[in-house]
C-alpha cells in the first residue's frame, strides 16, 4: 500500500506548449482515484508522469515519502494497463504474465506458483498457452491486468483500460477491476473520459481541464456539488443562469426574477446551474417561489422521458420530463427550479 | 466480381513485356550457335560448362557474394539502430534525416559511383577491397533503414513501454520485445540489401581495381570481348538462385515481407 503525492508538476513540450500547469494531487493508501476529463486535458500525461515515461520540467512525484520524479521506468515497479493492452505478440499468455517475474531472478517454482495463481484469479487458466492473437478483447484485457498485477506493483496505473470493450463486457470488467483492487488493496490511478465508469469505480475523482485539476473529491461530491462551470458542464449540468446576490440564499437573475438557493456560497456574481432532470414542470397557475413561465421551442423523445428546449426570460433552458404529459412546441408551461437543486459556480 | 476482359488482356501484356526478355535470355543459354541469337539452332549445355571454366566469373561470384553479405551485415548493424532512433525519438529535423538517408536511392548510381571514386580512391587512397565494401555499404544502407523503419513504425510503441514498466531496461527491452517482432522486416531488409549489392554495377565499376571484379562487372567485361551465350547461362543460374531464395522466403515469411 502506497500513497502518492504530485507536487506542482509542470510538463511542457518544446518548452512552449504547457501540458500540465502546476498540478497537485494527493492519492491515499489503497485508494482508487480517477482522472476524468475531455481529451487533451492532460489526464494521460499525468499518468505518464507517474509511470515515468515523462520527466516533468519541474515538480515532484513522491510515493510514500520516497522521491520518484527521476527514477527510470524499469526501476519503479508500477503495474500498467494500456487502452491497447500492449500484450507481447510473440509470447503466450503464460509467458506474457511471466515476463516481469523472469526479470526479478525468482525461484522457478515460486514463479510458476505465482503465475498460476494470478491466471486463476483473472479466470485465464485455460488460455495459458494461447497467443494474444487468439484471444477476445475481454481476455486480452484480463491478461494485461494479470501481467501488471503479478509483479506485485506499488501502484496500479490504468489508462482507459475499458474503452476498447463492448458495453456489456465493460460493465463486467469494471466490477472485476474494482473487486481485484479492493482485494489486493493496491493504490490505483484510473484514467477515463467516461463519467459513468469513473463514478462507479472510484473512491475519488479528479476532474481535469487544460492541464490543471478543476475539482478533486468523492464521486458524490462531484456529481452533486460541482465547483466550476467546466466541471458542471462536463458532468451534465446543462442549464446556466447568470445570478447576482441580493440577500442570504436569495439571488436575482438578469430579468429581475428572484431565486431562492439553499447552498449559498457567498459570491456576489455567479452562475446558477441545474440538471435538466431536476427542473420540475408545475401547473400553470402555480406562481410560488422559483417558478417561471417558459415557451417550448423543441421537443425531443429520449426513451424514458421527453426533453424540452425552452425559451424563458432568464435564457434557454433544457428540461427532461418523464411524466408523459406532452406539451407541444409553441405552447407555454410553468417550470420550477428547486432551491435545493441549484448549484452556484 | 465481374471480369473485365480488357484489363485481363492489359495485365497479360504488361506481364509478357516484363518476362519475355528473361524467357528469351533463358532459351538462348542452351543455343549451339556461338553468339546470343534467337531462335536457337540446337540444344547444348556447353555454355554452362564454360561458366564454371571461366575464372573471372568464379572469382567474381565469390567476391560479389562476400561483398553483399558483409556490406549487408554492416548496414544492418548501423541501419537498425538508426531506423530505431528515427522511429522512436522526436529528433529535430526527423523528416530531413529520413530523406537524407534515402537519398542514395534517388541519386543516379553513376553519380554515387563517381563521387565515391573521387573520395575513396583518389583522395583517401584506400585499398580496393575496403573501397568496395564502403561503397556497397552506402548503397544498401537506405534499403535497410527504409524497410526496418517501416517494420518499426508498424510495431506498437506501447508494447515496448510496457516491457519497461515490468522491469526491463531499454536495451534489454529492444532485444527481448522489439527484435522478435520486427524479425520479418529485418529478413526482408537483408534480402533487398543483398540483392542490391549483388547486382550493383555503377559503384563496383568505379571502385574495382586490377584483378578485383564483382560478378556484374566481370559480365560486362566479358560481353565486350565475347558475345557468346555464356552470359545467358550465368543469367539463368542467377535467376534460378533468386527463384530458390524467393521460394524459401515465401514459405517461411510470406512474400508480403518483401513488399511491405
Amino acid at each position: 500500500m502506497s500513497k502518492v503525492t504530485l507536487n506542482d508538476i509542470n510538463v511542457s513540450y518544446d518548452g512552449k506548449t504547457q501540458i500540465l500547469k502546476g498540478l497537485n494531487l494527493e492519492i491515499g493508501e489503497g485508494e482508487l482515484v480517477s482522472l476524468l476529463g475531455p481529451s487533451g486535458c492532460g489526464k494521460t500525461t499525468t499518468l505518464r508522469v507517474i509511470a515515468g515515461f515523462i520527466i516533468p520540467s519541474s515538480g515532484q512525484l513522491l510515493v510514500d515519502t520516497e522521491e520518484m520524479t527521476k527514477v527510470p521506468v524499469h526501476k519503479r515497479n508500477f503495474g500498467l494497463v494500456f487502452q491497447s493492452y500492449a500484450l507481447f505478440p510473440h509470447l503466450s499468455v503464460y509467458e506474457n504474465v511471466a515476463f516481469g517475474l523472469k526479470l526479478r531472478k525468482m525461484d522457478k517454482n515460486e514463479m510458476d506458483r505465482k503465475i498460476k495463481e494470478i491466471l486463476e484469479v483473472c479466470d485465464l487458466t485455460e488460455y495459458a498457452q494461447r497467443f494474444p492473437k487468439q484471444l477476445s478483447g475481454g481476455q486480452r484485457q484480463r491478461v494485461a491486468l494479470a501481467r501488471a498485477l503479478v509483479i506485485e506493483p506499488r501502484l496500479l496505473l490504468l489508462d482507459e483500460p475499458l474503452s476498447n470493450l463492448d458495453a456489456k463486457l465493460r460493465l463486467n470488467m469494471r466490477v472485476e477491476i474494482k473487486r481485484l483492487q479492493k482485494k489486493l488493496g493496491i493504490t490505483t490511478v484510473f484514467v477515463t473520459h467516461d463519467q459513468e465508469e469513473c463514478f462507479s469505480i472510484s473512491d475519488k475523482v479528479a476532474v481535469m481541464n487544460g492541464g490543471v485539476i478543476e475539482q478533486f473529491g468523492t464521486p458524490e461530491e462531484i456529481y452533486s456539488r460541482p465547483k466550476t462551470e467546466f466541471v458542471a458542464r462536463f458532468i451534465g449540468f446543462e442549464n446556466f443562469i447568470k445570478l447576482r446576490r441580493k440577500a442570504a440564499q436569495t439571488y436575482v437573475a438578469e430579468d429581475g426574477s428572484v431565486f431562492a438557493v439553499e447552498k449559498d456560497g457567498g459570491q456576489e456574481e455567479c452562475l446558477g446551474t441545474i440538471r435538466p432532470d431536476d427542473i420540475q414542470i408545475v401547473s400553470s397557475n402555480d406562481t410560488g417561489s422559483n417558478t417561471i413561465l417558459a415557451k417550448v421551442e423543441v421537443r425531443t423523445y429520449l426513451g424514458k422521458s421527453y426533453q424540452y428546449e425552452l425559451s424563458t426570460p432568464i435564457g434557454r433552458l433544457v428540461v427532461n420530463d418523464g411524466s408523459g404529459n406532452l406539451v407541444n412546441a409553441g405552447e407555454t408551461m410553468r417550470i420550477m427550479l428547486p432551491s435545493t437543486k441549484i448549484v452556484l459556480v | 466480381m465481374r471480369k473485365n476482359k480488357f484489363l485481363t488482356f492489359y495485365a497479360c501484356l504488361v506481364f509478357g513485356f516484363l518476362f519475355l526478355p528473361l524467357a528469351i535470355i533463358a532459351v538462348t543459354a542452351f543455343n549451339t550457335a556461338p553468339t546470343i541469337s534467337f531462335p536457337i539452332s540446337g540444344f547444348t549445355l556447353k555454355w554452362f560448362a564454360n561458366v564454371f571454366a571461366t575464372k573471372s566469373f568464379l572469382s567474381g561470384f565469390q567476391l560479389s557474394f562476400m561483398l553483399a553479405i558483409v556490406a549487408t551485415l554492416i548496414a544492418l548493424l548501423v541501419g537498425v539502430p538508426a531506423a530505431y532512433a528515427l522511429s522512436r525519438n522526436s529528433v529535430k529535423g526527423k523528416k530531413l534525416l529520413k530523406s537524407f538517408f534515402l537519398s542514395p536511392t534517388i541519386i543516379p548510381g553513376i553519380v554515387v559511383g563517381y563521387s565515391l571514386y573521387q573520395f575513396i580512391v583518389l583522395k583517401m587512397k584506400l585499398p580496393v577491397m575496403q573501397g568496395l565494401l564502403i561503397g556497397h555499404f552506402l548503397v544498401v544502407l537506405p534499403y535497410v533503414i527504409r524497410v526496418v523503419g517501416s517494420a518499426l513504425e508498424q510495431f506498437d510503441f506501447s508494447i515496448e513501454e510496457m516491457a519497461w514498466t515490468l522491469g526491463c531496461g531499454k536495451v534489454k527491452a529492444f532485444f527481448k520485445v522489439v527484435l522478435p517482432n520486427i524479425s520479418s522486416g529485418i529478413v526482408a531488409a537483408f534480402m533487398l540489401a543483398f540483392i542490391n549489392s549483388f547486382n550493383n554495377i555503377p559503384v563496383s565499376m568505379f571502385l574495382s581495381g586490377p584483378g578485383v571484379r564483382t560478378l556484374p562487372t566481370a559480365l560486362m567485361n566479358y560481353i565486350e570481348y565475347f558475345y557468346d551465350p555464356t552470359v545467358s547461362a550465368v543469367s539463368v543460374l542467377l535467376m534460378a538462385a533468386t527463384i530458390v531464395i524467393m521460394f524459401v522466403v515465401e514459405k517461411t515469411l510470406g512474400i508480403g515481407a518483401l513488399t511491405k
